[in-house]
This record gives structure tokens, C-alpha cells and sequence, in this order.
């Protein structure tokens, strides 16, 4: 495989513009030094609690994503064009949703084979005719982005239903102004700082209409032993919102209310961090005792906003992903300027015989799957699990896709015995009401494991503070 | 604001306040039983301990026998006792937790590194020589968060939960403490000037903090009427049950006020309040200590259900 593009220093040569400041500053300190202040950020962290739970692990409580102290950097003539192409990229997407949802003309156009929508458990019947304020289904969408050159950001994937990350985004700044004062006075980093005030906006401006009042917004978690809930409970405290949980919620006279300290009160905005299947026992899962009974019916009426929608997950689904470029051009009439990474649906007999030709240098996923799991690597991985994933495949083709495997950039790294570079990501964040937010940075994650590409916190993933450069 | 969130407030400041009386009771019984005395055994000094705390049925359950060892795991670190002060860290921490939007910053990450040290420490390196050193951690730790809260919170329902809690925890506290510990020190107390019994007084304020004070407000020895009033009616005195219903009362109307709504359990403190303001020391003996001291523990204990029920604490 060719040598992988870095953040730093290209395929090679001299550094990058937006690098050298650090590389300069780089170049005169210790390893010591470095690690001590690896160490001074790992005791920042767990004061303030910033922990996850990963499924599945035994001793799993409460963990810390490791953070690696060197920035990812991107220039403003970067992030400019990063910026128009997940402008257009959101608003085809909620174009999409409000299609899918009412007349369907990307399924008459016969762009999007109809049962990829109608038999994808993504899809909610249920909303089907319902309006949201603004038109707008996935208000806060993280878009994952991955660098194989100079010029070459693809996007791997969209997050539209509960996007998580954005804590370690502000956080990691934070900490990083906290350690490294004098990096920021050499650098001229956009802040993102005012994210919660820009998300609060957003909520405000999707309120139901007819409020006599400031609309009362509420951010609904599964609660305390939930992976994200130091997340839930950041973004609740930094908007100065109440931060519910469903047993905190009753709904009663065919409105949302919460149960205060000074009896019941309306809720008129609900940023809900559960999944649509626990959203409400009465139309969803019957078993669900994250929900509200009820409270599908209060959305459909136009007096809660849910946010994000329910049903918006269809937009994310790995089989619909590839037809990410075609649904962009229904709706906006022009060409993406971020593009896909190329996508084989196993579904497709021609795809499926490429993608058993060629399993050894591929990257197979689930259609549903998420955080890393259930995944192939291709050129990572043995003959036999090779062999092993092949019978999966077989046995349920229109469960994957494939994508070759890319040669993600790297970018400097602090490991064991030396400043290395590792493979990395993107996720911006975006929000969307009345008008299009997005924040100059995102969440970098790192891959801390030599020459691995799996970026996920819970398979051995890191992050790094992401710096937009002013002009 | 939640009526669950109101609840988890008041209960988080309640394990704070517990875990440093803990903390102060074991370390009055922990000077006491160093003692060298003669006739009667450490035994009582235990039970007194633990039946202030109000743990003497769950120890006797686990352990059986009073022995120093037992009683200081069981106070400490035992998680099957829930006012040990491991159980009230980890409680507090998780109320935090659960209500990290109302928490500030400092008080969130007082709690957080309490919880986290005191997890670290393991049991069988506790020796004599280091619990001292331990239960002023302890006291440390409360005051620190008592402190980033006093410092940082908002003057709203938030700040008013967590003062009710403290000081609902703090009036059981000393009342109990009156109730096991002077109780049982009265009949010795003809033998007035013995050096034994000044230490038992001397122990008892300590377990209140409040052995220098004394001297301060009376300039006088150690006299058991004095003390009782100390700890009872002195407006002066921060853990007498009178400063406590001072602050109760008056967080109780701050809230009456935020909420634009009086409940009973603003009638309730009010009246106790009264009855501390009017008490006289030679008539609360007269018709008992005791009586007028369990008296107490039941109006305290029906305004917290008062208060708990006004505020929604759990519908």
C-alpha cells in the first residue's frame, strides 16, 4: 500500500503551511515534557468526569477515550470548501427526509429503488405526513469525514439520528488551552466554544409555533449508566436546560410535561438522546421503559418538537449511503462537492460477486451496524476470519456493503516511544434550524494503535482537539 | 426545576453532612478508647458511637461483638452499611452525577476526586497511626465541597435543596448525639472536676466541634447544663439544633419565596423554630431531656416527609 497522506508533512517533504507553527514548536520539546503533560491531561479528564461506558466490557464502568495531545490542524481555505459541501450535503439530506415522508418524487424519479425505503426498518410509516417546524427532520447531524490527499476529504459516513461526541470536541479544547497557552498564542484557532449557544438557538427556532411564552426545551436521556450520558448531561448544564429522564415526563391533555419541583410543566422542545425504538411505547417498542407513552402522539399534533425527528435515521442508513450523490442532485440540482467513498451494495449481484473476489483488501459492514462492530477489514484480518465473514456474506448479502480500504491521512501522534503519525478522522458537527450552524472544528479521532484504521473510542480509539486556523 | 432533581440535591447534601459527623464520631471514639482507663471496658464507647450514628443494630448484625477494628471497617468502608462513609461518598457522588447540570464545576470535581481517592484507599492499609490523618481527609473533603458550593452556586432553588438537606442531616446528627452520648455521661456527673469526666465532656464537644467554642462563649469549666445549652439553644453555636433551624427556616422561606407558594413545611420549621427561640435549659430538664430531645428527632424527621412531599421529591 502507498505511504498514507500526512497531516503534517504530506507524502513526504517539507510541512504543511497550517502545521508549522507547531512542527516549530514541535521540534524543541522533550518527549518527557510531552508525556507529562499527556498525563497532566488524563487527570483534567477524570476530575471532570468525562467517562464512557463501553458495551459489552466486563469491568466496563466508567472509562476515559484517551487524548492525545497534539492537534489535528486544518487551514481556512479547507475548511471553506469542507464547509459548503456539508451545507449541501445537510440540506439534501433533510430535503430527502421531507420527501420520504410526503409525495416520494426520489422514489418516482426512480433514483432510489423503493424497497431500500419502504422495507428499512429506518423508515417510520408512522411518519408519514407529519410536518416538522421548518421542514427540518435531522437538526444536528455529525458528518464523518476522512483525508486520503491534499485535496481528497470523502465523507465515510452521516450521522442523522443522535450524533455523540460533541463534549470531547469542547473538551478537548479546553484542556488543550489549559495545557498549552502558549501554542494558542502562535496559532490563530477559531474557538468553538459557543456551540451550546449555537445548538440552543437551533432548538429555539424549531419550537411549535403559537407559544405564548419562550419555548421550554428539555434534553431527554436514558440516563446515568447510558454510554453518552456525561454527554447528555454537558450539553444540558451548558444550555441551562432541565435534563429529563422518561420517567421525569408524563404526557397528559395532549401535551409533553415535565414533573418540577413546582408541580407539572409544559415542554415544548424535547432534544432527545434515545433511540426512535424507545421513543414511545405506545407506537414503537412495547417494552420500551426508556419512553413516554403518548408522546408520539403530542409530535404528530405539532405541540412537541422532537429533535431529532423520529424516522430520521433513514437518511444514515448504510444501503441508502451510496445514493448520497444522486439524492444530492435531485434536490439541488448540482454535482456534491464532498464525495462519497466508493460503495459496493452487497445487495447488487455484480457488487456481491466483486466483493467476494476481492474480501481480502476491502472494508465489509453491516447495513445497520455502528461503532466498529461487525466489521470486516480486509487487509487486517486472517484467512480464517476472512473465510468466516465470507459465510456471513453469503448467507445474507443485502446486510453489507463494501468499500475498498482507504489509506486514511495520518497526523503526528505522541505514542509509546515516540511522536508517531496514526491514522485519523473527521466529525464535524452541524446543526440545523433556522438557519445552517456548523462549528470550525470537530471531533478527531485517532486511531492509537500502530497502523490500524479503526478510529472508534470503543475499539481502541483516541481523540485529538481539532484546530480551524483564522485566515 | 425536577422534583427529582430537588430530591437528589437534598440527598446528596445529606451524605456530605453524614460523612463528616461519621467522621467526627469516630474520631472522638477513636481518642476515647485510647484512653487509659480503668473498670468499664471501650465497649461503651463504641456502642455510643454507634448507636449516635444510629448503626448499632447493622454492626451487631455483621459483627456480633464490639471490637475497634470491626467498628472502624464498618464505619469506613463497609458499602452494607449506608452510613458508612464509603456508602455516603459513593451516594453523594452518584446523586452528583445523576444531577450534573445543577452542580457547578467545583463542586462537581470535589465530588468526583473525593470519591475517586477514597475508592483508592484500601482497606488493610488503614492502621492506627493513619486513620486520624483519613478522617481529617474526610472533614476536608466536606468542607471543600461545602465550600464550592457556599462559593459558586447560584442563589436559587438549587442552593435553598441544598441547604435544607445539610441542615436537616446536621440537626439529627447533634440531636442524637445529645440523646446517646450526654445521655449517658449525666449520672456521673455529681463527680464534677474529675479528670475523666472532663474528657468526656471535652470528647463530647469534639464530637461536635465544638470543645474550644465553648470556652470561648461561657469562659467557664465544662458544666453539663451549659453544654446542653450549647448544643441545643446556642444561636452562636453552628451545629446547635437552634443554628440549624436558623438556616432551615430561612432557606425554607427563600424557597417559599422563589416559588411564590408556602407549604406546611414552612409552618413546620417555623414552629420548631419558635420552640428552640423560647426553650429554657433548666425547664427542658425538668421535664426531661430525653422526651424533649426525641421530640425533636420526630419533628425533624416529619418536616424532611413535608418537604419531600411540597416539592415533588418523587411523584
Amino acid at each position: 500500500m502507498v505511504a498514507a497522506f500526512d497531516e503534517m508533512n504530506g507524502f513526504g517533504g517539507e510541512v504543511r503551511a497550517p502545521y508549522r507553527a507547531l512542527a516549530e514548536w514541535l521540534g524543541v520539546q522533550h518527549l518527557d515534557t510531552l508525556r507529562q503533560k499527556s498525563a497532566e491531561a488524563e487527570v483534567l479528564f477524570r476530575r471532570s468526569g468525562i467517562t464512557f461506558a463501553v458495551y459489552g466490557a466486563e469491568e466496563a464502568g466508567e472509562r476515559l477515550i484517551p487524548f492525545d495531545i497534539l492537534p489535528r490542524i486544518i487551514s481556512a481555505e479547507e475548511w471553506r470548501r469542507l464547509e459548503l459541501g456539508i451545507e449541501q450535503r445537510v440540506r439534501s439530506l433533510n430535503a430527502f427526509l421531507y420527501d420520504i415522508y410526503h409525495r416520494q418524487e426520489i422514489l418516482k424519479a426512480g433514483k432510489i429503488p423503493e424497497e431500500l425505503i419502504t422495507q428499512n426498518s429506518a423508515f417510520l410509516p408512522e411518519m408519514i405526513g407529519v410536518d416538522p417546524p421548518r421542514g427540518v427532520y435531522s437538526h444536528i447531524i455529525g458528518v464523518d469525514l476522512v483525508r486520503t490527499g491534499e485535496n481528497d476529504f470523502m465523507v465515510l459516513e452521516d450521522n442523522t439520528r443522535t450524533p455523540s461526541g460533541v463534549s470531547y470536541m469542547l473538551e478537548n479544547r479546553e484542556t488543550m488551552m489549559h495545557l498549552f497557552p502558549d501554542l494558542f498564542s502562535r496559532n490563530r484557532v477559531r474557538p468553538v466554544e459557543n456551540y451550546p449557544d449555537a445548538l440552543l438557538k437551533t432548538l429555539e427556532s424549531v419550537a411549535p409555533g403559537n407559544l405564548d411564552a419562550e419555548p421550554t426545551i428539555a434534553l431527554l436521556t436514558p440516563g446515568v449508566y447510558n454510554s453518552a450520558y456525561f454527554e447528555h448531561s454537558f450539553l444540558a448544564d451548558q444550555m441551562g436546560v432541565e435534563l429529563v429522564e422518561s420517567t421525569d415526563l408524563v404526557v397528559i391533555d395532549g401535551l409533553l410535561r415535565m414533573k418540577t419541583t413546582e408541580g407539572l410543566k409544559r415542554v415544548d422542545v424535547l432534544y432527545r438522546r434515545v433511540d426512535d425504538d424507545f421513543l414511545d411505547p405506545l407506537v414503537f417498542d412495547p417494552t420500551s421503559l426508556l419512553g413516554v407513552p403518548g408522546i408520539f402522539d403530542v409530535y404528530r399534533s405539532g405541540r412537541v418538537t422532537i429533535v431529532n425527528a423520529p424516522g430520521a435515521g433513514i437518511a444514515d442508513d448504510k444501503a441508502i449511503y451510496s445514493y448520497i450523490p444522486a439524492i444530492i442532485e435531485f434536490y439541488t440540482g448540482k454535482s456534491p462537492i464532498l464525495a462519497n467513498v466508493e460503495t459496493y451494495n452487497c445487495r447488487e449481484p455484480a457488487s456481491l460477486k466483486y466483493v467476494l473476489e476481492h474480501l481480502a483488501e476491502l472494508v465489509v459492514k453491516e447495513v445497520h451496524g455502528s461503532g466498529g462492530y461487525g466489521m470486516l477489514v480486509g487487509p487486517k484480518s486472517t484467512k480464517d476470519q476472512i473465510e468466516a465473514f465470507r459465510a456471513k456474506l453469503i448467507a445474507n448479502p443485502t446486510n453489507y456493503i463494501a468499500q475498498p480500504t482507504l489509506s486514511l491521512s495520518t497526523c503526528p501522534t505522541l505514542a509509546d516511544s515516540s511522536v508517531a503519525p496514526r491514522h485519523l478522522d473527521l466529525r464535524p458537527f452541524v446543526l440545523i434550524g433556522d438557519q445552517v450552524r456548523l462549528m470550525p472544528g470537530g471531533l478527531t479521532r485517532v486511531a492509537l494503535k500502530k497502523g490500524s484504521l479503526v478510529v472508534n473510542s470503543s475499539q481502541g480509539g483516541g481523540t485529538k482537539d481539532t484546530w480551524v486556523l483564522q485566515e | 426545576m425536577l422534583g427529582r432533581t430537588a430530591n437528589d440535591l437534598y440527598w446528596l447534601s445529606r451524605y456530605i453532612e453524614r460523612a463528616e459527623n461519621i467522621a467526627r464520631l469516630l474520631e472522638v471514639g477513636y481518642r476515647i478508647v485510647l484512653l487509659p482507663r480503668e473498670g468499664e471496658s471501650f465497649h461503651e464507647e463504641w456502642r455510643s458511637t454507634l448507636e449516635s450514628a444510629g448503626c448499632m443494630q447493622g454492626y451487631m448484625q455483621r459483627h456480633g461483638e464490639l471490637i475497634s477494628q470491626n467498628v472502624i471497617d464498618y464505619m469506613l468502608f463497609d458499602t452494607s452499611n449506608p452510613s458508612s462513609i464509603a456508602s455516603c461518598l459513593a451516594n453523594a457522588r452518584r446523586n452528583g452525577r445523576a444531577q450534573r447540570t445543577a452542580l457547578t464545576r467545583e463542586m462537581w470535581e470535589s465530588l468526583n476526586s473525593a470519591w475517586l481517592e477514597f475508592s483508592a484507599i484500601r482497606p488493610v492499609t488503614v492502621t492506627s497511626n493513619s486513620l486520624p490523618e483519613l478522617l481529617d481527609w474526610v472533614r476536608s473533603r466536606s468542607a471543600l465541597y461545602r465550600g464550592a458550593l457556599l462559593n459558586t452556586i447560584l442563589r436559587n432553588d438549587t442552593y435553598y435543596f441544598s441547604q435544607v438537606g445539610t441542615f436537616i442531616e446536621r440537626a439529627d446528627s447533634t440531636a442524637r448525639i445529645l440523646d446517646v452520648k450526654y445521655y449517658h455521661l449525666l449520672p456521673s456527673s455529681e463527680m464534677v472536676g474529675s479528670e475523666k469526666d472532663n474528657y468526656q465532656w471535652a470528647a463530647l464537644l469534639r464530637s461536635v466541634s465544638a470543645h474550644r467554642s465553648y470556652r470561648w462563649v461561657f469562659k467557664d469549666h465544662y458544666r453539663p447544663l451549659k453544654i446542653a445549652d450549647f448544643m441545643i439553644l446556642n444561636r452562636q453555636m453552628p451545629r446547635s439544633l437552634r443554628s440549624c433551624y436558623d438556616e432551615l427556616t430561612a432557606a425554607l422561606r427563600d424557597l417559599a419565596v422563589f416559588y411564590g407558594a408556602r407549604h406546611d413545611c414552612q409552618m413546620t420549621a417555623e414552629a420548631t423554630r419558635d420552640l428552640l427561640l423560647e426553650a429554657d435549659m433548666s425547664n427542658i430538664f425538668q421535664s426531661g431531656l430525653h422526651e424533649f430531645v426525641q421530640d425533636f428527632i420526630g419533628r425533624n424527621n416529619k418536616l424532611g416527609n413535608e418537604i419531600s412531599a411540597a416539592y415533588h421529591f418523587s411523584d
